[in-house]
């Protein structure tokens, strides 16, 4: 469903070129969920981002459905993948009701019937009618992010990007959220890709995981192999320590964090 | 542990007066700290940042912070002025924030603001406070300090930055620290560094530490003991070792809700709120042990 082959991810130009991505590789079949970890400036992001179209590859196919990926994208491609952000505080418009949010991707793609539309997204991902007509600013982080999950569902995407859609939120709400995605993911077939820095969330979610460090991606493992602690790359077993809690003997004050 | 406790929380009630009545952010919140790590856990509007900004006297007007007892040390602190609490604070109590980006000053080198600190409370000559701010910079693991001495904040990493403000806070030879969400916008490696270098600090001067956080692992496995915040409110407080073994519903349902590594579940367990757990809690008394 989704084949990357060594995909690179540039900014800038000439002396100031920057690799944020550098021959990325992996291949998810449809259905599956596919984590990416790091941590910040690993690349993981920029490579959802290019997935989902929102900057140009450098390097490399990005094959989606069969369908190689250029410089522009189909309406039908964009319909196809869609992405749930981080922030809901950042990703809804402040002046637009829940309504509106989600009316305006039916509008865009001129699938019409948008009030039924609207009101099954909703209901899909656990909200009432009492929530559709309300701005973001009066929904908790919780529901603004069922809001973004609602908008990216209600084109009927095949491909469903997440990047770290349970960071900004509260351990309690996060269970909501990671619920309501594994129920969708079965629900609607979907075939997911996330981007998360939290190794406990993306081995919940995800079976197959690949772990990124300064714009490579060093390892493919599994999610069993997390647990049972049988990773083979250094940085990976260094991430894992690091997720089982504070432990001082582990740590190296003065080593150079990784920039 | 020492003796005499360095901070006697006892009934804190935090309110902010509104339209609808009174919003009790704080409601009689009691515990007392020793030479030690406290770890306080909750979630987002439990209270516990509150709680640390009343000791600090920062509860901005129109809230009012009323206490049975809030003593540091000898000091009672509610009858301390805006001018009282200026003295004290980086001098005795101090406290670190989650994103140095935001509680360092943008347009003044690191180096000089903790020297002011250092001016500030021992009236130093400028010569003295440098030497202090620079060794101070090296005591947090910092290598290179008279290059970072003249950077500004824009110019150092999140880590860096955290670095400097734990050496900021502690060269005035505060006897409390108050870290708030000090390592959330950090990397988890950074992360680790950062409170390693905090308790590295914190034993050696033997300080009290009060480390407030969301992130339960985190806590449990940094600190000794561990208070649970519950809209407003202490609901348990237990041994950071035995957080695992927590009896409160709430303190239980929040840790089954967590993703676990080597536990996987189809659907995670969430959190059922019982209206109960709002219920008031008794006030201690003076016939309380």
């Amino acid at each position: 469903m989704i084949t990357l082959e060594n995909v690179s991810v540039a900014y800038g130009t000439g002396a100031r070129r920057v690799l944020a991505a550098s021959d990325v590789s992996l291949h998810v079949t449809p259905g599956e969920a596919f984590g990416l970890v790091g941590e910040s400036g690993s690349g993981k992001s920029t490579v959802l981002r290019a997935v989902a179209g929102l900057i140009a590859h450098a390097e490399g196919r990005i094959v989606l459905a069969g369908q190689e990926m250029g410089r522009r994208r189909s309406t039908a491609t964009r319909k196809m993948v869609q992405m749930v952000f981080q922030d809901p505080y950042g990703s809804l418009h402040p002046n637009q009701t829940v309504d509106q949010i989600l009316s305006m991707p039916v509008a865009i793609h001129r699938l019409g019937d948008a009030d039924r539309r609207v009101a099954t997204a909703l209901r899909e991902v656990g909200l009432g009618r009492e929530h559709r007509f309300r701005y973001p600013h009066q929904l908790s982080g919780g529901q603004r992010q069922r809001v973004a999950i609602a908008r990216a569902l209600i084109l009927q995407p095949r491909i469903l990007l997440l990047d770290e859609p349970t960071s900004a939120l509260d351990v309690s709400v996060q269970a909501e959220i990671l619920n309501l995605l594994t129920r969708l993911r079965r629900d609607h077939g979907l075939t997911m890709l996330m981007v998360s820095h939290d190794l406990a969330v993306i081995a919940h979610l995800c079976e197959r995981i690949g772990v990124m460090s300064r714009g490579e991606l060093l390892e493919l493992t599994t999610a069993d192999a997390l647990a049972s602690g049988t990773v083979t790359h250094p940085y990976t077993k260094q991430l894992l320590r690091s997720n089982q809690g504070f432990d001082p003997s582990s740590v190296d004050i003065d080593a150079t964090p990784a920039a | 542990m020492s003796d005499a406790p360095l901070l006697t929380v006892r009934n804190l009630r935090v309110v902010y007066p509104s339209d609808e009545g009174d919003f009790r952010a704080v409601r009689n919140v009691s515990f007392t700290l020793g030479r030690e790590r406290l770890g306080i856990v909750g979630e987002s509007g439990s209270g516990k940042s509150t709680t640390g900004r009343a000791i600090m006297g920062l509860v901005p007007e129109p809230g009012r912070v009323e206490a049975d007892l809030l003593r540091l040390g000898d000091t009672d602190l509610r009858t301390l002025n805006e001018r009282g609490f200026r003295k004290l604070r980086g001098k005795r109590i101090a406290m670190v924030l989650q994103d140095p980006k935001y509680s360092l000053d943008p347009v003044m080198t690191v180096g000089r603001q903790i020297a002011e600190t250092h001016r500030h409370h021992f009236r130093s000559s400028a010569k003295q406070a440098r030497a202090a701010a620079l060794e101070m910079l090296e005591a947090v693991h910092i290598r290179d300090p008279e290059r970072v001495y003249t950077q500004y904040p824009h110019q150092v990493s999140g880590g860096m930055g955290q670095r400097i403000m734990i050496a900021m806070m502690l060269i005035a030879g505060p006897d409390l620290l108050i870290a708030d969400e000090p390592t959330s916008a950090l990397d988890v490696t950074v992360q680790h560094q950062v409170l390693a270098i905090m308790d590295e600090q914190v034993r050696k001067r033997g300080m009290g530490l009060i480390l407030i956080s969301h992130n339960l692992h985190l806590v449990s496995s940094f600190c000794d003991r561990v208070l649970v915040m519950y809209a407003g409110q202490i609901v348990e407080s237990c041994k950071a070792a035995h957080l695992s073994e927590a009896q409160h519903p709430y303190t239980r349902g929040l840790l089954a809700a967590l993703p676990e590594l080597g536990h996987r579940r189809l659907v995670l367990p969430q959190l059922q709120r019982d209206p109960a757990w709002l219920e008031d809690v008794a006030p201690l008394t003076d016939a309380t042990p």
